[in-house]
């Protein structure tokens, strides 16, 4: 019976957690620019490719 | 295919500049560089992410020797301590991602450079660099060299951190929060289970809800109840009165369910309306980072000048350290920042961003100079009249239309409606409080308030916003930004439509030039343009590139008189170019034309006439727009186009020249006297009074990073011509609100007859709000876009 208390509760302490997390982000500016992250996360792969091609013509 | 276009930045390349350069194709030297620069860094994938992404590098020789001024540098400074330092500099050419990958991999070019950060929308780097390894004068010479070079003036002094405002998006955050954890919890009053257990449970659910109800209650509905009660003081009934009604209504009314055991509540109901109001109100906030709308002189105008102290050294000084009586130096392309008297012999000075003169204007030493022109030609010297606050441009700034913060200056559509809806809404709930007294005491209050729920205009205040926000954004992609959805609302009211000339009908950069008068054969145009040549004069060298391919002549002797022309031999034959009274010795009235004489030997041939250079479409535009505007053209330049704008232009078309700023101002103001919503097209800085008087100030620019004036929209100027088609798009956007109106409306009436007859169940409730809320947004999504299609 009394798992029902326990299930809201734990869903709720989730969700909390969720929200607070949000705030944090809010607050460091994640939601300021939320454009050039999106290309960002596709370069990093590039550039190490980009050292190795070269090496790898060098060698 | 790509061959003849510049592997670096995209240019058409001309034949015999072109230069071959690792199997790739360059139109200058400057591209070359850089490719050479990347290549040698590893850095060569700048090229794979977007073809031709570069941009020429421009020569900044001396143009930024401010920054060996330790006190101008510290000013633009984030952050600066021993060994680290931030500063955001505003990129204007950053535009792909190739541009974000070079400029976060800028430590890999410059030693001493932490980590650089791009902010993409708004067109801003962030480098963290170490001071005690690379200065900033170096990062911004590097930045310079491989075509990002930043754009720096008055207004980034004193930077500061600028506190963005973020509590919308906590609102919303907190409103979602709260309407979905609700909604969750609602789910078994909604299936009515009569179930033992559940009957158990319902005081938890009950109270949790309430609970979870009050932070989106009291915290995300704050900006509601605090414009509401604005508006009731200042006596004009808005829309966020019925709104901000509704919700207490409905927080009251379901706290007293709850407690007295009635039943559920609308909690759902409220925090989920709530959250979809929001929700609109962000949509409606569509921000051009990169742009600005409030600009004044001060990003015009550059951060520092070099002084020239008594002792004949030369010293980088910041702008409002300028006094009276110093000598300021001013190089080519620089701006004048005060007001002051020329001491080197003669200056060209090109005031066209000020006044609207098309021509640069000849100044003789001892002549006054006025801020906000810039040089052009040599280095030359100036002793400074007045501080930069006192000077003759500043001065417009404190005219009053600048002062006043416009706080609304007009009534939107949703508040002209919401000025009858208020009180027959009051009306309906009290008519039925009325009905039901004689009846039921407690069915009369359940009635009252049910209507005050129901009728809250949700749907009606979300239609505006989505449909202004959709409307932005179609706007923003073909190029014309506004600066908030108001302005569509002004744009369809329009009736009057003022256009500056030089900058906005005209192009800055070509000028048209025709040739009148005996027909000049082939030697003549080769010693014409070997003469031209040697001439550092505007309007010598526009001709000189009009003018074919010729061979070279040597001169025997040249001279060039400041003001009046140029003098020179060949092969002992006398050669007069200039201004009429310089060529043929009488008073003749032909001043108003920008035109060159020209005299060989004895014989006069002809003139060669500067025209300005028309906007594409100019004619067809202004066509379109006379037959449901009032159309006139305001300009700061003389009278010498009259003639051939009236022929361009429709007739009625009124032209009135000479106009200083404040008379561009004043003519805009009594424009506003006769009940006229004028609008103001303009381009410079003179036309700022004029921009900020009218009802709406378009400011057009040929790019739209570096300058305009404040405004409130700004046009591409490539796309001027399409000015009709987005007057004809805003009068359609209040056609889909108007629509829109009468849809919500309808669902209004549905709801309302649910609640006066007492039987406005939660769960109607809740079925009503969100498909009412769902149609809105999509009809009127579905309609402006269909609008922004069809018409042409």
């Amino acid at each position: 019976m009394s798992v029902i208390y326990l299930l809201i509760a734990i869903s709720i302490f989730v969700a909390i957690g969720f929200f607070i997390a949000f705030i944090f982000a809010v607050k460091s500016g994640q939601y300021d620019d939320d454009y050039t992250p999106s290309v960002r996360m596709l370069f990093d792969d590039e550039l190490i490719k980009s050292s190795q091609n070269k090496s790898e013509i060098k060698g | 295919m790509e061959k003849n276009n510049c592997f670096h930045c995209g240019l058409e390349i001309v034949k015999e500049e072109q230069i071959v350069f690792d199997e790739k194709d360059f139109c200058c030297n400057g591209c070359k560089t850089v490719y050479e620069i990347f290549s040698l860094n590893d850095l060569s994938c700048y090229y794979d992410f977007e073809k031709a992404p570069g941009a020429t590098p421009q020569d900044i020789n001396g143009k930024y020797d401010f920054l060996d001024n330790e006190s101008i540098v510290s000013k633009l400074l984030e952050f600066q301590e021993d060994s680290t330092a931030i500063i955001s500099l505003s990129i204007p050419h950053i535009h792909c991602s190739s541009c974000i990958w070079i400029l976060e991999n800028l430590q890999r070019l410059q030693k001493g450079i932490n980590t650089s950060q791009v902010n993409f929308p708004e067109k801003k780097v962030r480098i963290n660099y170490n001071p005690e390894i690379v200065s900033l004068k170096n990062i911004i010479y590097l930045l310079s060299s491989i075509g990002y070079e930043p754009y720096i003036s008055l207004e980034n002094y004193e930077t500061g951190k600028n506190n963005v405002d973020r509590s919308l998006t906590y609102k919303l955050g907190v409103a979602f929060f709260c309407f979905g954890n609700i909604m969750l919890l609602s789910f078994p009053e909604y299936f009515e289970v009569k179930e033992f257990w559940l009957d158990n449970y319902r005081p938890f659910f009950r109270g949790l809800i309430f609970a979870l109800s009050l932070p989106s209650f009291f915290y995300s509905a704050s900006g509601y109840y605090v414009s509401a009660i604005k508006s009731i003081r200042s006596k004009m009934l808005n829309i966020d009165i019925p709104i901000a009604l509704g919700i207490v209504v409905m927080f009251v009314r379901s706290t007293f369910d709850i407690v007295m055991d009635y039943g559920s509540g609308f909690f759902d109901s409220l925090t989920g309306l709530i959250f979809f109001m929001l929700l609109g109100k962000m949509f409606q906030i569509k921000t051009y980072s990169f742009l600005s709308f409030e600009r004044d002189f001060k990003s015009y105008f550059p951060i520092a000048i070099t002084k020239i102290n008594s002792d004949s050294t030369e010293e980088s000084i910041p702008v409002y350290e300028i006094e009276k009586g110093n000598r300021l130096l001013i190089r080519n392309q620089e701006l004048i920042p005060v007001d002051g008297i020329l001491i080197s012999d003669k200056a060209e000075i090109d005031y066209s961003f000020v006044t609207g003169e098309a021509v640069p204007i000849a100044k003789k030493s001892g002549d006054k100079v006025f801020a906000g022109g810039k040089q052009i030609g040599k280095v030359i010297e100036m002793e400074v009249l007045h501080s930069v606050s006192q000077s003759y441009l500043t001065q417009l700034w404190s005219n009053d239309v600048f002062q006043k913060t416009v706080e609304q200056k007009h009534k939107t559509i949703t508040d002209s409606i919401s000025r009858y809806f208020t009180p027959i809404l009051l009306l309906i709930a009290f008519a039925g409080f009325g009905y039901w007294i004689f009846f039921d005491a407690n069915t009369a209050f359940n009635v009252f308030t049910a209507v005050l729920i129901v009728a809250c205009p949700c749907a009606l205040a979300l239609t505006a916003p989505f449909t202004m926000g959709n409307m932005l954004r179609i706007f923003g992609n073909k190029h014309f930004y506004l600066k908030n959805a108001l302005v569509i609302e002004q744009l369809a009211k329009v009736d009057t439509i003022v256009f500056d000339k030089t900058g906005t009908i005209t192009t800055n950069s070509k000028s048209n030039i025709s040739y009148e008068g005996v027909i000049l054969d082939e030697t003549n145009l080769a010693v014409l343009k070997s003469v031209l040549r040697a001439s550092n004069h505007p309007l010598s060298r526009m001709l000189y590139d009009f003018l074919p391919e010729t061979k070279k002549i040597k001169l025997d002797s040249f001279e060039e008189i400041t003001g009046k022309g140029i003098k020179a031999v060949i092969d002992g034959i006398l050669l007069q170019i200039g201004s009429v009274n310089f060529i043929i010795e009488s008073k003749e009235d032909e001043i108003k034309q920008t035109a060159v004489h020209i005299k060989i030997g004895d014989k006069y041939f002809g003139k060669y006439i500067f025209n300005n250079q028309y906007r594409e479409g100019l004619s067809e535009l202004f066509s379109k727009l006379s037959t449901k505007y009032q159309l006139k053209v305001l300009s700061g330049d003389n009278e010498g186009e009259r003639s051939l704008l009236e022929l361009i232009l429709p007739k009625g078309t009124e032209m009135i020249f000479n106009q200083k700023p404040e008379q561009k101002l004043q003519f805009i103001k009594a424009l506003q006297d006769q009940g006229k919503n004028v609008m103001m097209v303009g381009d410079g800085l003179n036309d700022a009074g004029a921009l900020a008087q009218s009802n709406v100030g378009i400011s057009i620019s040929e790019n739209v990073n570096v300058f305009s004036p404040a405004c409130d929209a700004i046009l591409d100027a490539k796309q001027f011509q399409k000015l009709h088609y987005f007057l004809k798009l805003s009068k359609k956007a209040i056609t889909t609100i108007k629509m829109s109106f009468t849809l919500s409306l309808l669902y209004n009436v549905v709801g309302l007859s649910f609640a006066i007859t007492g039987n406005l169940l939660p769960l109607v409730a809740a079925i009503i709000m969100p498909l009412s809320t769902i149609t809105i947004v999509s009809f009127v999504t579905i309609m402006s876009n269909y609008y922004s299609r069809k018409i042409k």
